[in-house]
């Protein structure tokens, strides 16, 4: 989906990005991952050219994204930043339908695409379309741009630590619905964020970035259990390694499926098969069980989890 | 009146009594109340030119319309000390237009009894405590709406109301026999000739004002490097007074309409409205740049960067973002604008520009008070008309200026 081939990006002589070659493939969910200055904001927007490179090419969808104006390519793109960026003179709905409108899409098909939209944020469409970004919570604001960044439903979503500027329960509950959203899309994602703990459980692929160099690319569970130098181990942290393991782990990779075990079954609220680990260590140490039963978004029973399963 | 010797008891609410609901409508009520005791309601001078002979409220307005001003007083009076409310400002502001209203009826009334009785060249002008009390009626009307948070569509209804009740008065012929109505009636032909010049030299100097001004705000948020000469040029060109400036353009306007015969056919000379309309196109510059400057430089940069990042354009992001997000700012410079240009618009009458401030010099020059008021408030009203015009454009932006 993206490739950048040897990208180097100058400020005043130093390269803030470095040389950097690597590949996203199409429905990878990357996350780029440093302390601030290390270039993984420059690679994002060197993707979309509000940056240009100075040396090296890169490919979106096996284009040079230099042969395309820029305006075309970023339309095609979506992008969501830290502060939003929302218009504070347009309603949410116009805010959302910046780049259908762009696009030139017929009226009644950019008024049924924000509706959807609002609901995919849960936003209430009637409620929150005609409210101004002043009007909106920090949350709400971040679910409508989001809902932006989506609105021409684009095959590359590009992320500048879009829920750094939120309170941590909001910002959960965002993670949770924009790893959601990337599951039932599968569009390519790059997200940026020095947050650890956000990249573990959103991301497919981490290329954690020191200096305008890629450190290590690897999956979540390889960057924790397999770190490639001393940089990067560093990052990861040694402190609480075993919950991070616990929460880029599904409950699917250690459930017992129904009928394996005979006489395992379990109490309770059933929890999701994406739910990580940890999710699922907290939910058993909050209701006092060793036990808890998994079942699909239908409601079908898949098995059981148990705290012998976590740790194994 | 004394002042309490311990600053401890002089300290609290500026030594009102606790529970004054509204203490700038006490003050305003008290000043009001003083200045119509103590001052000349009107003022009767044998001739226009010799200064009047003060009269009072009562012996000139009479017992009836003396009841009315004072009973509107002491309701306003009351309103002041009653705990504030909605409705209470509302009746205030009601009460203010009234009086406003009662007491420049009471005044046309005193000088129509008066001026029957002294004789045809006679003047009865309008004393202290008339601007007193109008002053004070019309800055209570001002301070109810803003307690009232009133929106620009009750702000308009008022003026409205106010401005109807006046022109009803003035129809009835009310004020014929004021000295300035009198001065008017002279002049009515060559005051609709002022009135015209005066708003031309106003649109014709601001037209071109904002066509240089605009782009040059423009440019200094785009080319930093340009800023610091630009508003140094600019703020010296403000601070060269104004009468300082208008002479000072006579010798190279002379100078280029006798090189250019052309451009003297056209009215550029020396004096008349061209050296004009160019010195209050440079007065007009600093504001109108330095605005347009504020108000592009005050964007969220994030907006901007999020208007790149989906592929609008510049010319749309310009059009579509940062001007409706400047408009606010632009609106406020256009209001400082139009106010100071209106102002200095009657200096120019000096350089034969023409426009109201030609009754302001003739009738400075005749020490004929009247005739300055007849050129000084209609520049004053056209100025506060505008100004509320521009407001009432910006309250009604879709958006607020600040977030």
């Amino acid at each position: 989906m993206i490739a950048l081939d040897h990208v180097t990006k100058r400020y005043d002589g130093r390269a803030v990005v470095d040389d950097l070659s690597f590949d996203i493939p199409a429905g990878a969910f990357c996350v780029l991952l440093g302390t601030s200055g290390c270039g993984k904001s420059t690679t994002l927007r060197l993707i979309n050219r509000l940056i240009e490179a100075d040396a090296g090419t890169i490919r979106v969808g096996g284009e040079d994204v230099t042969q395309l104006p820029p305006e075309a390519l970023r339309r095609r793109i979506g992008y969501a930043i830290q502060s939003t960026g929302l218009f504070p003179h347009w309603t949410v709905a116009d805010n959302i339908a910046t780049v259908p409108r762009l696009l030139k899409w017929p009226a009644a098909r950019v008024g049924a695409r924000v509706d959807e939209l609002l609901e995919l944020l849960r936003l209430d469409p009637a409620a929150y379309r005609g409210k101004y970004p002043h009007q909106l919570s920090g949350g709400e604001q971040q679910r409508a741009g989001v809902a932006r960044a989506l609105a021409a439903d684009p095959e590359l979503l590009l992320m500048d630590e879009p829920f750094a500027a939120v309170d941590p329960i909001t910002r959960d509950a965002l993670q949770g619905e924009l790893a959601h959203i990337h599951r039932s899309t599968k569009k390519t994602v790059v997200f940026v964020t020095h947050d650890i703990d956000e990249a573990l459980r959103l991301a497919t692929m981490i290329a954690v970035m020191n200096d305008g160099r890629i450190a290590q690319l690897a999956t979540p569970l390889d960057l924790l259990e397999r770190p490639a130098n001393a940089f990067v181990s560093d990052f990861v942290g040694r402190h609480g390694l075993g919950l991070k393991l616990l929460s880029v782990r599904k409950v699917a990779d250690r459930l017992r499926p129904v009928g394996q075990c005979a006489g395992d079954s379990a109490e309770g609220e059933p929890l999701a098969p994406e739910t990580s680990l940890r999710d699922a260590l907290s939910a058993m140490t909050q209701r006092h069980t060793d036990r808890l039963p998994v079942a699909d978004a239908e409601g079908r029973a898949l098995g059981v989890i148990t705290l012998s399963d976590l740790v194994r | 009146m004394t002042l309490p010797a311990d600053p401890a008891t002089r300290r609290p609410a500026l030594g009102l009594p606790a529970g004054v609901g509204n203490p700038v409508l006490l003050v305003l009520v008290i000043v009001a109340a003083a200045a119509a005791a103590a001052s000349g309601f009107v003022a009767l001078a044998p001739n226009r030119l010799v200064s009047g002979r003060p009269i009072g409220l009562l012996s000139a307005a009479g017992a009836a319309p003396t009841i009315a001003v004072a009973a509107l007083g002491a309701l306003l009076l009351a309103a002041a000390l009653l705990p504030p409310r909605k409705p209470l400002h509302a009746a205030a502001a009601g009460l203010a237009a009234l009086l406003l209203l009662s007491t420049l009826a009471a005044a046309g009334d005193a000088a129509s009894t008066i001026a029957a009785a002294a004789g045809p060249a006679a003047r009865v002008s309008l004393g202290a405590a008339f601007w007193a009390i109008a002053a004070c009626a019309a800055l209570a009307i001002v301070d109810q709406m803003q307690r009232l948070r009133a929106g620009p569509a009750l702000r308009l209804l008022t003026v409205l109301a106010i401005a109807g009740g006046f022109a009803a008065l003035a129809l009835a012929g009310t004020f014929d026999q004021l000295a300035i109505a009198r001065e008017y009636a002279t002049r009515h032909q060559l005051f609709a000739e002022a009135l015209g010049r005066h708003v031309a030299l106003v649109a014709g100097s601001l037209g071109p004002a904002l066509a240089l001004g605009f782009p040059l705000g423009i440019a200094a948020v785009r080319v930093p490097r340009l800023q610091g000469p630009l508003f140094a040029v600019l703020n010296t060109l403000q601070t060269v007074p104004s009468i300082a400036l208008f002479g000072l353009l006579i010798v190279p306007l002379s100078a280029l309409a006798a090189a250019l015969p052309g451009l003297a056919a056209l009215g550029v000379g020396g004096i008349g409205p061209a050296p004009a309309i160019v010195a209050l196109v440079l007065y007009a510059l600093l504001p109108i740049v330095r605005n347009t400057a504020a108000g592009l430089a005050g964007i969220d940069r994030a907006v901007i960067e999020a208007a790149r990042g989906m592929g609008l354009t510049q010319r749309q992001i310009f059009y579509r973002v940062e001007l409706p997000l400047a408009s606010p700012v632009l609106l406020a410079g256009l209001r400082i604008v139009m106010v100071q240009t209106i102002g200095l618009a009657v200096v120019a009458a000096l350089i034969g520009a023409g426009g109201l401030g030609t009754f302001v010099f003739e009738g400075l020059g005749q020490y004929a008070l009247d005739l300055v008021l007849l050129g000084a408030l209609p520049a004053i009203f056209l100025a506060l008309g505008a100004d509320f015009l521009l407001q009432t454009v910006a309250a009604l932006l879709p958006f607020r200026a600040r977030r």
